[in-house]
């Protein structure tokens, strides 16, 4: 059995429609909104503010603290425990490395900027649209960055090579691989890549390819969702 | 020869090319890459001669030394006052700084300025730590008593202050309200609750529309239109009511006059 045609009718590079806004939630410093697909993510930027507890301070540089959290009934039907967890734990603290790289921490010593990715509905590439929205709303809060990240995931659906999995291929009754990808985007340099299942060394590189022609498209909509809050 | 990638202000994302070629310079904002200029925040170019800027739309406070703020009293400490400034580094207001009158030692400090109190300041020191002294020497420095605060983004000050102060004298001159804009985002503002409310609008509006040229016009307009139809019609007999009616036309009209000359020559006092 091999797969031909993707369960939802794409083509094996294209990606789920995309829609994203900037400036959304309007007590935050900076918010964005990311939908890939079915999912959906929303992040909001606090700070730099003050941090405590104290022995947290460093005094050369700034912190970054990202919490990312599914909602309970963001899943299919099953309800997912509210709170932190190890799953929760490990995609925040990811979601933070792949954002470090375009920020400038030495600007604000002893302080902290909070982004908090909250995902009300879900379908696959949370992580992915987490750090989408984040870098949203990093840029809206005006925090100085080199560059905006962008993600997608790849992988493999048995012996095809597909762009932006969604739950059904994720779970598809056959070898899969999802590999979570973030790109910085003027110098293609990759701050995230993690793989759950197993891929050849050919597949790999012919996914990370496909993914970061894909990672352009994501950055040309989080560009457009931030200029179009200026219009 | 060099190239610009983007028009004068444009809106730019961090990341995006500004200018391709070595003949400008990368200012605040921004920041060379190989032969490109690429900006670091989301803002609008501006070129100034050779050097090429970014200025912001959003983000927090930063202090610098000479910025006049509004804080809230958040500590008494022995030697003086914690001053939380809305950004992400609290102030210092020491004794000898806050007021004109001689304190003495081990006197209660909370009589002066209690917590929870709103003082303007001025800045006189930051550190490359970030450790901000103030002093409340200075004119208008004082406490804020009575009237009512708003919070707008930092990066929007500048156009709610206008050239010169000529939006806020404007905004004075037609409302007769008090207002104190201090360039953390804080305003005060006092006078009649009817006109507070209205200055309270014109500054969103400002805030709101704060990248759009010609926002002077603008806004002199919304003050027209705005201003008399909020004057109160005191219920008085009827007989005089045309009379009435009549008087106020005319007053109204000298008012936006004054605002005119006004807004000609500025004051240099408004300039924060």
């Amino acid at each position: 059995m091999s797969y031909k045609k993707r369960l939802d009718g794409r083509k094996f590079d294209e990606l789920r429609p995309i829609e994203a806004k900037a400036g959304i939630i309007a007590r935050a410093d900076g918010s964005g909104y990311f939908k890939i697909g079915n999912t959906i993510a929303y992040a909001a930027v606090y700070g730099p503010r003050e941090l405590y507890p104290r022995f947290m301070q460093n005094p050369e540089k700034g912190i970054i603290r990202v919490n990312y959290n599914m909602l309970p009934f963001s899943s299919k039907g099953n309800r997912v425990r509210p709170g932190g967890s190890r799953r929760s734990q490990e995609i925040s603290m990811v979601t933070e490395k792949a954002l470090l790289p375009v920020l400038n921490l030495e600007e604000f010593p002893n302080s902290v900027v909070d982004i908090f990715i909250e995902l009300p509905q879900t379908d696959a590439g949370t992580r992915c649209a987490g750090i989408c929205a984040a870098s949203i709303a990093l840029a809206d809060a005006g925090i100085t960055m080199k560059d905006m990240v962008s993600s997608v995931s790849v992988g493999r659906v048995d012996d095809q090579v597909v762009v932006d999995l969604n739950y059904d291929e994720e779970a598809y009754d056959a070898p899969v691989a999802d590999v979570p990808l973030a790109f910085l985007n003027k110098s293609d340099e990759i701050s995230l890549l993690q793989m759950d299942g197993d891929i050849t060394e050919e597949q790999l590189f012919k996914a990370v390819e496909m993914g970061k022609k894909a990672c352009k498209q994501i950055n040309k909509a989080q560009k457009e969702a931030l200029k179009n809050k200026y219009k | 020869m060099s190239k610009l990638l983007v028009k004068e202000r444009d809106v730019v994302v961090p990341g995006e090319d500004i200018v391709e070629g070595m003949d400008y310079l990368p200012s605040k904002g921004t920041y060379r890459e190989g032969d490109k200029i690429v900006a670091s925040q989301l803002g609008l170019v501006r070129i100034d001669g050779k050097v090429i800027k970014v200025i912001p739309l959003s983000g927090k406070y930063s202090p610098k030394r000479g910025d006049t703020v509004i804080g809230k009293v958040i500590d008494v400490l022995m030697s003086g006052w914690r001053i939380d400034m809305d950004g992400a580094y609290s102030a210092m207001l020491g004794l000898k700084e806050a007021t004109s009158s001689f304190i003495a030692r081990g006197a209660d400090l909370t009589k002066y300025y209690d917590i929870g109190d709103y003082i303007a300041v001025n800045i006189t020191n930051v550190t490359s730590q970030k450790l901000i002294d103030v002093s409340m020497r200075g004119p208008g420095l004082r406490k804020l008593e009575g009237g009512c605060f708003i919070e707008v983004n930092t990066s929007k000050v500048p156009r709610i202050i206008g050239k010169q102060g000529s939006m806020i004298s404007m905004i004075k001159q037609a409302t007769d309200c008090r207002v104190i804009v201090g360039q953390n985002g804080i305003v005060w503002i006092s006078g009649t609750p009817e006109m507070e409310a209205i200055v309270i609008d014109v500054i969103k509006k400002i805030a709101k529309e704060a990248h759009v040229p010609g926002l002077t016009d603008t806004i002199q307009k919304y003050l027209d239109k705005k201003v008399p139809k909020k004057k109160p019609v005191e219920p008085k007999a009827v007989a005089t009511e045309a009379e009435e009616e009549s008087k106020k036309d005319s007053s109204t009209k000298e008012e936006i006059k004054d605002t005119k000359e006004k807004e000609n020559t500025p004051s240099k006092e408004e300039k924060k």
